[in-house]
Order: structure tokens, then C-alpha cells, then sequence
């Protein structure tokens, strides 16, 4: 960001001291003006994360207990007004059911309880940081849950190559909103520890526009036909993390991962009498 | 991915001398240098720079080769091969089929060669080095004993109960990391694949092998405080001319690279030698492991992608197999008694 200090930015300020005069009330209300990259596109390398309880509901939803008693306040569900347009999903009745079964079992069948990669979007509003390292035609998303990445090539969305988790990103510039269409989604990740999913025939189209130095205003326009009765909205912003010395760290998972999923295949199962040997 | 098929290896060869003479020029000027061979003739190819001004070593790139790591003994001290005697060691290495028989992984898993995966599938950066590790030794450093001593500890434990639990297997059977992610960064079997981009103040690598990236500040800032321990380490980068060097501390002993222990350092150079090399040099030292710190190089060629997404965990079937195998056969022995 050092294109942002010296003389172009006194020639900024000189420019903004010129429009505020003559359009006072226009100047102090138009959309915030991001720095820029040396390549003049708005600049979203940083550290960021969601300051938001979505990633247990995306919906609306008041706090609640969680599943390990013992474990009492430290785990208990955080409540939140919800990142869903309208508050309501549109699921097709037969989805609708699978919705439900899925936040019975929610506990168990989550796949981020398995450590598994989270799909998009919702990658972007986990309660861990991201970092995005940009350039001009490859955009990276490196998530810190996971060690999850995924590539935005800049260009015209092209057909998946294959499903994965994290999907095919293509992303391209409108004005400074950074707009990113998914597809190759694998239908095997939720939205949420509360059992909201998809399929395969999943459709993302994410924006993100800056709207301050250090905050993101994070949009995500959702479709799936086999799940949903019309495309829905998502919405809310990305906190810049603007300690000195952020950093990713590894929150690599999968071993917190293998007692639950291996543990009844161990010689000695865990609290088994032959455990301490 | 039909992008991944060979160029003419010979074809290629011509430039690998050049990029060689090219990357010791700039070795030339840090302190581990000393550990390389100088030589003379430094081209002066300047590569392209990023839009904010760094030298730009982005892109898609593989680093599998046909050096070994350590150079055959029979080789002794020849640390370069002539043109010829590489394109003749390059296609025997190549030529070399995988096993198919009853029990290999090729019938076990599947067709390697179905999917490309085989190496004479790929495309191989050109090298005329007889191993990747430079100088006359062209081999890892012996163990000190008190490595040793740490490697036989660590083995003994794990004897006898190799299928005990998940925490029993390797770390990449267990999918946690894979054994050539580093760093150091080498070649591995299949999927020797990586990307780097670079935003401001930033490079970030990718590999293939398992979806980690390595995320490295060029912005001059300190080590992560030391009790943060982490299996690819912690790296700073800074720019020396046209290099990028990247400075690693703060690993595990969890991970061991060849021995080491959780006081590996480790510093790589990353060189774009032409439009389609980078030339990556890495040092090593381990006071804990080695008595003398050593160095390798590995020419990373441009390939067009893209990089598949390796999900190891979500599809590791190897684990609860190789553990309810085991406890079957222990059932089985039970029985016998």
C-alpha cells in the first residue's frame, strides 16, 4: 500500500478539498473511495474475518445451550440477528424436511465437526481469519480453519474441471466490487453448524466492495434449484484485522478430528480398560 | 491434463546451463553462498516485475525432477553432468515403468498413467546436476549422534504399535501434511505442483500436496514469538536483487525434515531464470542434527494448470482401512490362540 502515501495522495486530498467545496452535501455522503493496488484495482490484501455468530445460524436465532454440557458457557450457541436477506430461506418442501433432519443432527453431521474443507460461502464467515493476497490476475483466498484455500483466476467463469469442496472461482472487477462466481461446488458442505446445505447444483455469486480502510460489506447471491424455490441473499461485513503483527497460524484440524472418526478402530479405544497400557 | 506432458527434455537442457550460472551469481551474495560453487558467466536476463515494483516469480509451476536428492555413490564427487550424459540419465529415469503386478499400488489404487500421474507424463525441468543437493558431497550430512539418539527414541516408541491408533501413522497418511511440503519444498511422487502469487507485501504458495499454503510477509516484520510452533514453520521473505529469500524458524519436532529437529532454519532463494524457470535454492542447518549446514537446488518449470484441489482427509479411506485391518488381523490371532 505504499502507492497510497506521497504525492498522490496530497494530490487526493487536494482533489477532495476541491469537491467537497462545490458539492459539499455529494462528497461527504458518496461511497467510500478504496486505496488501490499499483495496478489501480481497490486493494483487499489483508487479514479479515467475520464478526458474526453466522456460522452457527445464518438465520436469525436466539443463543442456546450447547452440546457438551461440561463444557457449559464456553460452548454454548452465541445468538445473532442473522446474514439472510429477508431472514427466511426459500426451501423447497422436500429440502425443507432434509433441513430439519440435518439441525437434529447437527452435532454430529456437520461437516466442519470432521474438519472437512467449508465450501463457499461459507469460508467467509467462520470464526477464523482469512487472508486475501491479490494480483492482477490471480486472486488468493487463504483460509486459517483448515488450511482451506481457494484460487479466484480474473477472467470469464469457465466450467469446473471437477467438483471439489471450495469450488471453481472466477472473479472479475465491477467498479470496486470485486464480483466472484462459484460453481463445482461437491454438495457435501453446509452454511452453518445449524444444518442449512445445498447440492451440487449450488451457484455463488459473491461481491466483495470495500466500504472503509479496514472493513469488506461481503454479499453473496445463492442458488440452487434442487434446494432452494428462488436465488437468495446473504450479507454482511469483513473486519479488517489491523493488529501490527497479524498472521494466519495452522488450525490444522483433522488431528483434533481423529479421535471421533477413528477412535472406535484404535487397539486401546479411549476410557477402555486397556487405554493406560 | 494434457498441459503436464513433456517438452523435449534435450530441448530444454539448453537453457538449464544458463539458469544455473545465472543463480549463482546471486548466491554470491549471502553468507550461505559459501556452501555453493561459483561460477562465472551470469546472464542478463532481467525478469519482469510486478506492478508494484518486486520481481515477478509468480505462477504455475512444478518442481518434479529426475535429480535425485543425494547423489548416487558411484558418481563419487562429479557434481554435473555433461549435456549428453543428462539427456541419456533423464530418458533412463523416465523410461522406468511403474509396477503393476498383484499387490503394487498400480493395481491396488489404480492406473497412475490413467490419470497422468505418472512422471514421464509430466513436464520435468532440465538440470545437468547429478544430485539436488550442491557441492562435492552431493549427500545429507551424517546424523550427530544426539539426532540419532532422538530418531531411535522416536522409533522405538512407535514399534510394535505402528497401527495402534491414527496418531501411529505418518503425518500424511493421517493427512496432516504431506512429506515434501518443507520447507524445504522438493518434488514428491505425483501432484509436484505448485502456485505463487503475489500481493503487496506479500507471496503466497501453494502446493498441490495438501492444499497448504505458506503465506510470506516481505514486509521486514519479526518471527512469530517462539512458543508458536507450527509444521511448515513461520517464514519472513525480504528481496535481494531479483531473489526472493525467505527465512524459516519456529518449526515442530513433529515434522522432521531428514532428522531434524524443531530448530531447523531454513533459507530458501527464489530466482525467475527465464520465463517459464524459477530456480529454488534452500540451506538448511540444524545444530541439533547436522554438524555442518547444507544445500540443495531445484529448477521449478512453468506448467498451465490449474491445480487440482487435493482434499486428502475428506476422501481418507487409508486410515480406518489400515486400522480395522489391523485390529481384524489381531482378532484373527486371537482366535488362533
Amino acid at each position: 500500500m505504499k502507492n497510497w502515501f506521497g504525492s498522490s495522495r496530497i494530490a487526493l486530498l487536494a482533489l477532495c478539498a476541491v469537491s467537497t467545496s462545490v458539492f459539499p452535501l455529494a462528497a461527504q455522503t458518496s461511497a467510500y473511495k478504496p486505496v488501490r493496488t499499483a495496478d489501480g484495482k481497490p486493494d483487499l490484501n489483508g487479514i479479515w474475518e467475520a464478526l458474526s455468530s453466522a456460522n452457527w445460524d445464518i438465520q436469525p436465532h436466539a443463543s442456546s445451550a450447547g452440546p457438551v454440557s461440561s463444557l457449559a458457557a464456553d460452548f454454548a450457541v452465541p445468538p445473532g440477528i442473522g446474514i439472510v436477506e429477508g431472514n427466511e430461506i426459500p426451501y423447497l418442501p422436500a429440502a425443507l424436511e432434509q433441513k430439519k433432519k440435518n439441525f437434529a443432527n447437527r452435532f454430529v453431521d456437520d461437516p466442519e465437526i470432521k474438519c472437512f474443507l467449508p465450501g463457499v460461502p461459507r469460508a467467509e464467515y467462520m470464526p477464523y481469519p482469512f487472508q486475501i493476497v491479490q494480483s492482477p490476475k490471480t486472486v488468493m483466498f487463504t483460509y486459517e480453519y483448515d488450511s482451506a484455500v481457494r484460487v479466484v483466476n480474473i477472467g470469464p467463469p469457465t466450467p469446473a474441471p471437477v467438483d471439489s469442496w471450495m469450488g471453481w472461482s472466477a472473479g472479475k472487477w465491477e467498479g470496486d466490487t470485486l464480483v466472484i462466481d462459484v460453481t463445482g461446488q461437491n454438495g457435501k458442505t453446509w452454511f452453518d453448524r445449524a444444518g442449512d446445505f445445498h447440492s451440487s447444483s449450488l451457484h455463488v455469486v459473491e461481491r466483495f466492495t470495500p466500504r472503509s480502510a479496514d472493513t469488506l460489506m461481503y454479499e453473496a447471491t445463492i442458488e440452487d434449484p434442487k434446494v432452494f424455490s428462488r436465488p437468495w441473499k446473504i450479507s454482511l461485513p469483513l473486519y479488517r484485522h489491523v493488529e501490527k503483527n497479524a498472521q494466519l497460524l495452522e488450525f490444522k484440524c483433522v488431528e483434533y478430528a481423529e479421535e471421533l472418526m477413528y477412535g472406535h478402530l484404535r487397539k486401546h479405544p479411549k476410557g477402555s480398560s486397556e487405554e493406560s497400557k | 491434463m494434457s498441459n503436464r506432458f513433456p517438452a523435449s527434455f534435450s530441448a530444454a537442457l539448453a537453457g538449464s546451463a544458463i539458469a544455473l550460472a545465472l543463480a549463482s551469481g546471486a548466491m554470491a551474495q549471502t553468507k550461505s553462498s559459501a556452501l555453493l560453487p561459483a561460477r562465472e558467466g551470469a546472464k542478463t536476463w532481467t525478469p519482469p516485475k510486478t506492478a508494484d515494483g518486486v520481481p515477478d516469480i509468480s505462477g504455475i509451476f512444478t518442481n518434479s525432477v529426475v535429480t535425485p536428492l543425494e547423489r548416487p555413490k558411484d558418481l563419487g564427487a562429479k557434481e554435473f553432468f555433461t549435456a549428453e550424459e543428462a539427456d541419456a540419465y533423464a530418458k533412463k529415469q523416465l523410461a522406468v515403468k511403474e509396477a503393476t503386478g498383484p499387490g503394487t499400488y498400480n493395481d491396488v489404487h489404480y492406473d497412475m498413467a490413467q490419470f497422468g500421474l505418472e512422471k514421464k507424463q509430466n513436464k520435468v525441468a532440465a538440470s545437468i546436476r547429478t544430485s539436488l543437493i550442491v557441492g562435492p558431497e552431493g549427500r545429507v550430512p551424517a546424523l550427530l549422534p544426539e539426532a540419532q539418539k532422538r530418531q531411535a527414541a522416536k522409533a522405538a516408541l512407535n514399534r510394535g504399535h505402528e497401527f495402534d491408533g491414527p496418531e501411529n501413522r505418518g503425518m500424511a497418511e493421517r493427512c496432516i501434511i504431506w512429506g515434501a511440503e518443507g520447507p524445504p519444498m522438493l518434488p514428491i511422487g505425483y501432484n509436484s505442483n505448485l502456485q505463487i502469487v503475489q500481493g503487496e507485501g506479500y507471496v503466497a504458495i501453494m502446493q498441490e500436496m495438501i492444499h497448504d499454503v505458506r503465506i510470506i510477509p516481505t514486509d521486514g516484520r519479526p518471527h512469530a514469538p517462539s512458543n508458536i510452533r507450527e509444521l511448515l514453520g513461520d517464514s519472513r521473505g525480504h528481496w535481494e536483487g531479483n531473489t526472493l529469500v525467505v527465512d524459516t524458524t519456529n518449526f515442530t519436532d513433529r515434522n522432521p525434515f531428514r532428522g531434524s529437529g524443531e530448530n531447523l532454519h531454513v533459507v530458501e532463494r527464489f530466482t525467475r531464470t527465464d520465463p517459464d524457470t524459477v530456480l529454488y535454492q534452500f540451506t538448511v542447518d540444524d545444530p541439533t542434527t547436522w554438524a555442518t549446514a547444507w544445500s540443495a537446488e531445484v529448477p521449478m518449470t512453468k506448467i498451465d494448470g490449474p491445480i487440482f484441489e487435493y482434499a486428502c482427509h475428506e476422501g481418507n479411506y487409508g486410515m480406518p482401512n489400515n486400522l480395522s485391518g489391523a485390529r481384524a488381523d489381531e482378532k484373527k490371532l486371537a482366535e488362533k490362540k
